[in-house]
């Protein structure tokens, strides 16, 4: 065994990158490993988007919580993180969708989340390129956007301030219980505790691992800055979010910081090609139609997949395994992985340092899984 | 390149020969400098065949598109990005 | 057909004369065929404006043929992508179809290689073929002082075309050596070894100056290019102009190709006897196959058309013929290959990345492509990375890896195959 770490992360993707920065500003000596460059799974393939999502009241206070710290550091940014405020207005396009806005902006009030409700003329008002006739929607104004593979950099780059090592081009093949990483070359690092942030990737290193890919499909077009001002998301996400079984469709739209607008969403289980599933890329970008009609005439630039890591539960697995309490899990993040990022590295860290967490830790142990 | 076809260019009329492409028409307005850079550099036509994208202009309110493809016509607007 | 889409039998991407020859030779053979190109002419680059005022009577021959041959042609249509096999799906005047063939055979051309240097993005600054093709469609040089350089036998050309339309051709500058050159002029048949001489002479009599192991090392100019500054590695001169027409030979348009799985080699789509890839029933010919000029892709495109047909013997009793055009393609790569000092042009500072606008500097900041398309943003802009990829295989040795959809930048609308109003909106 060469070398030494108290924690050796498998995966720069943000989750990992975020793990990394507390365990070193914590004092713990940590390696970071990845096969490709820094954010470059689902991290690199995702939208960005800070959100807080009420699926349920664990998924709410992670993403609440996580959202508070990533407020915290935004002033500290850089520039290619595209960090920016532009809230999330989740759109009614009836009265059941409407009745939906009015629960949640009780639940948010509740939990001290600012919301604000708008009707049809305020919707209209604060996105002119909706289609008209829309009921109403829900204003979460301090959710943000920003560009992630920029901001995984910036997270390890605090980690290495702290004296974390980053090591990309190398594939971690195993995670020993004993502590510890195997290569692919079956060189071998030592480390008091190896972490599994590898998202979709995760059950290679922890066979039986409950997480599932789940693929998403996304279009960037050209700059047309003021197009859309808010992260538009149809209520109908939830219910896409929430389907197990079924391919579905929900409008999403986010305007990046530098002008260009990124569209989704899709879900689809056992897809795990990266091709561009044409079946539902016209059924997203209709969805899409359906909502910001002159969408259609924008230049699109290009189109891809990526695969979310999805649990039965929805709810990410951040802490020690139920097979090795040497091998820890930071994955299963679904579609919040870049929202919860900064609170799961938080929580992993304060189990590590054994220091009292700001919210509860249970719903996410991965031991909630033991078979 | 027999008749003159009315074009305008950033508000302004203009005539120009028939059959010429709307990039050819801008630089004989006395313009080469089509669009702006993401950091504001002055940018024109590179490729001439539409790869490079430094061409782009707005015809008739449809934004970005390639202006050394397309051949002017007769009450054409056309709108650079400065 | 009723859900906009176009059926045929084969579908040839390209109007240059590689798709032209294919389309002939498919459709004399009996197949019904349609031909798209995003342009509004046919023709290509290198026939660009052959089709009203022929100055090659080769080009007026193809053309005539073409028009007799039956085949269709779909004008400033841009093929976006591969949805599944046996369909296209393109985009004419911003609207979406779809292309259902049986055959397809690719004929997308090459584009010119920018090489970046300190002010290579100054307004005025323009490729030699892509300032030909708009000079052809109007652009206007009479009068003015233009500077040719980079490397390629389309350097000449450029500057007859420039002086037939009134520009002043200040200097002709090629970086390969004048050893090179001569030996690749007499290699060439005789007739056309002739015409090359001829045309040298004519140059000279005109007091074009021509250099040969020279190269342009910056461009300057407030908001366009007011002169540029260029080497032959000894001495360096300063040449007052109002355009600087310079580009650094062909490189292939390999996108389409790659987007439906054809397998490369030596960054050329890889295509047997027959110019078939190695996707079934997918053809490809000319430029994207190996840079060979307009007479090779001629003969591959028959080919490819005779093959697509399943008209073997045809197609073999060409074979020949493109073996010789084989021997002349091979010699010019080697004629005009690029001098590695080249690579030496841009600085830190100067813009690689020219969408995106990033520098030489910050890409080196990465160790490849992928890394520097995710956290510089380079290549992700609106040319795909077609100008700044090129440039960084040269510079760097990045190799570029697969390419996503569209193949070129489409209205959002133009994404959608399907017509069918499932979600039950209101779009057409």
């Amino acid at each position: 065994m060469s070398e030494a770490f108290d924690i050796v992360i498998a995966g720069a993707g943000i989750v990992g990158a975020a793990c990394a920065r507390e365990c070193a500003a914590g004092g713990l000596k940590v390696l970071v490993l990845d096969q490709g460059p820094v954010g470059g799974g689902t991290t690199g393939a995702g939208m960005g988007h800070l959100v807080v999502m009420d699926d349920s009241e664990a998924q709410f206070s992670l993403t609440s919580y996580s959202r508070s710290l990533w407020h915290q550091l935004a002033p500290e940014l850089p520039p290619d993180v595209e960090y920016e405020q532009c809230g999330t207005l989740w759109v009614a396009a009836d009265d059941e969708e409407m009745s939906e806005v009015s629960r949640k902006q009780e639940h948010y009030a509740q939990r001290g989340v600012r919301v604000e409700v708008l009707d049809g003329a305020a919707v209209a008002k604060a996105e002119p390129n909706l289609r008209a006739g829309l009921r109403g929607g829900l204003r979460v104004p301090e959710d943000a956007v920003l560009y992630p593979p920029c901001a995984a950099r910036f997270l390890l780059d605090r980690a290495r301030e702290q004296g974390a090592v980053v090591r990309t081009g190398l594939s971690v093949t195993q995670l020993l219980p004993e502590g510890g990483v195997v290569l692919a070359d079956d060189s071998r690092i030592s480390a008091g505790i190896s972490v599994n942030a590898t998202g979709p990737w995760s059950p290679g290193l922890n066979p039986g691992l409950p997480v599932r890919k789940r693929k998403g499909h996304l279009v960037i077009t050209d700059r047309y800055p003021a197009f859309v001002h808010h992260q538009i998301v149809e209520l109908g996400y939830l219910k896409s979010a929430h389907a197990v079984s079924q391919d579905s469709v929900a409008f999403n739209i986010q305007p990046r910081k530098n002008g260009q607008l990124l569209i989704g969403s899709s879900r689809q289980f056992d897809a795990e090609g990266t091709e561009v599933n044409q079946g539902i890329l016209d059924r997203m970008l209709k969805r899409a139609l359906e909502y910001l009609p002159s969408l259609r005439a924008l230049s699109a630039i290009r189109v891809w997949t990526g695969h979310r890591a999805a649990t039965p539960d929805k709810l990410p697995l951040i802490g020690p395994s139920y097979s090795s309490n040497r091998i820890w899990l930071a994955s299963g993040h679904e579609g919040l992985g870049i929202t919860t990022s900064l609170g799961t590295g938080r929580l992993l860290a304060d189990m590590l340092l054994n220091r009292k967490s700001a919210i509860p830790p249970d719903p996410y142990l991965p031991g909630r899984f033991a078979p | 390149m027999n008749n003159a076809v009315q074009i305008t260019i950033n508000g302004r009329p203009v005539s120009v020969p028939a059959g010429i492409v709307v990039a050819a028409a801008l630089a004989r307005s006395g313009t080469i400098q089509f669009r702006s850079s993401i950091t504001g550099q002055p940018r024109g036509p590179l490729c001439g065949m539409g790869i490079c994208m430094e061409c782009r202009a707005t015809i008739n309110g449809q934004t970005n598109c390639r202006s050394c493809l397309i051949v002017c016509e007769e009450g054409m607007e056309i709108r650079t990005y400065g | 057909m009723a859900d906009g889409s176009i059926s045929c039998e084969v579908a040839v991407v390209g109007g240059g004369p590689a798709g032209l020859a294919a389309a002939c030779t498919a459709a004399e053979s009996g197949r019904r065929v349609v031909l798209l190109d995003e342009s509004p002419w046919l023709g290509g680059q290198i026939w660009r404006g052959e089709q009203n005022a022929a100055a090659h009577p080769h080009a007026s021959a193809w053309f005539a043929r073409f028009d007799r041959s039956g085949a269709k042609v779909l004008a400033r249509s841009t093929v976006i992508s591969s949805p599944a096999p046996g369909s296209l799906l393109a985009e004419q005047d911003g609207e979406g179809f779809q292309v259902k063939w049986d055959r397809l055979i690719l004929a997308t051309g090459a584009r010119e290689l920018f090489l970046p240097f300190p002010g290579w993005t100054l307004p005025g600054v323009m490729g030699p073929g892509g300032l030909q093709s708009l000079i052809k469609n109007g652009w206007p040089v009479s009068g003015q002082r233009v500077v040719v350089a980079g490397s390629g036998p389309l350097l000449l050309a450029v500057a007859d075309t420039l002086r037939k339309h009134g520009a002043n051709v200040r200097m002709i500058a090629e970086q390969a050596s004048w050893s090179s050159v001569i030996r690749f002029g007499l290699g060439l048949a005789a007739h056309t070894s002739k015409l090359l001489q001829a045309a040298l002479l004519k140059l000279r009599l005109l007091g074009i100056q021509n250099r040969y192991g020279a190269w342009p090392v910056s461009a300057e100019g407030k908001d366009r290019i007011q002169m540029v500054t260029l080497t032959d590695g000894a001495e360096t001169w300063k040449l007052d102009c109002d355009l600087l027409a310079c580009g650094f030979g062909l490189v292939p348009n390999l996108e389409l190709a790659m987007a439906l799985g054809c397998e490369l080699k030596d960054g050329f789509v890889r295509v047997n006897d027959l110019q078939a890839t190695s996707i079934p029933n997918v053809f490809c010919a000319g430029e994207p196959t190996g840079i060979g000029g307009a007479d090779c892709a001629l003969v591959e495109g028959q080919i490819a058309g005779y093959a697509s047909a399943e008209f073997k013997a045809q197609a073999e009793r060409l074979f020949a013929k493109r073996r010789s055009w084989h021997t002349f393609r091979t010699a010019l790569a080697e004629a005009f290959a690029l001098r590695p000092v080249l690579k030496n042009l841009a600085t830190n500072e100067t813009i690689i990345c020219r969408c995106e606008d990033v520098s030489l500097g910050r890409l080196r900041q990465c160790t490849h492509w992928r890394e520097a398309k995710l956290h510089s943003r380079c290549g992700m802009g609106a040319c795909q990375g077609r100008v700044c990829g090129a440039a960084a295989k040269f510079i760097l040795g990045w190799e570029p890896e697969s390419i996503r959809p569209p193949v070129l930048p489409a209205r959002v609308g133009s994404l959608i195959s399907s017509r069918s109003e499932k979600s039950g909106g209101h779009f057409r």
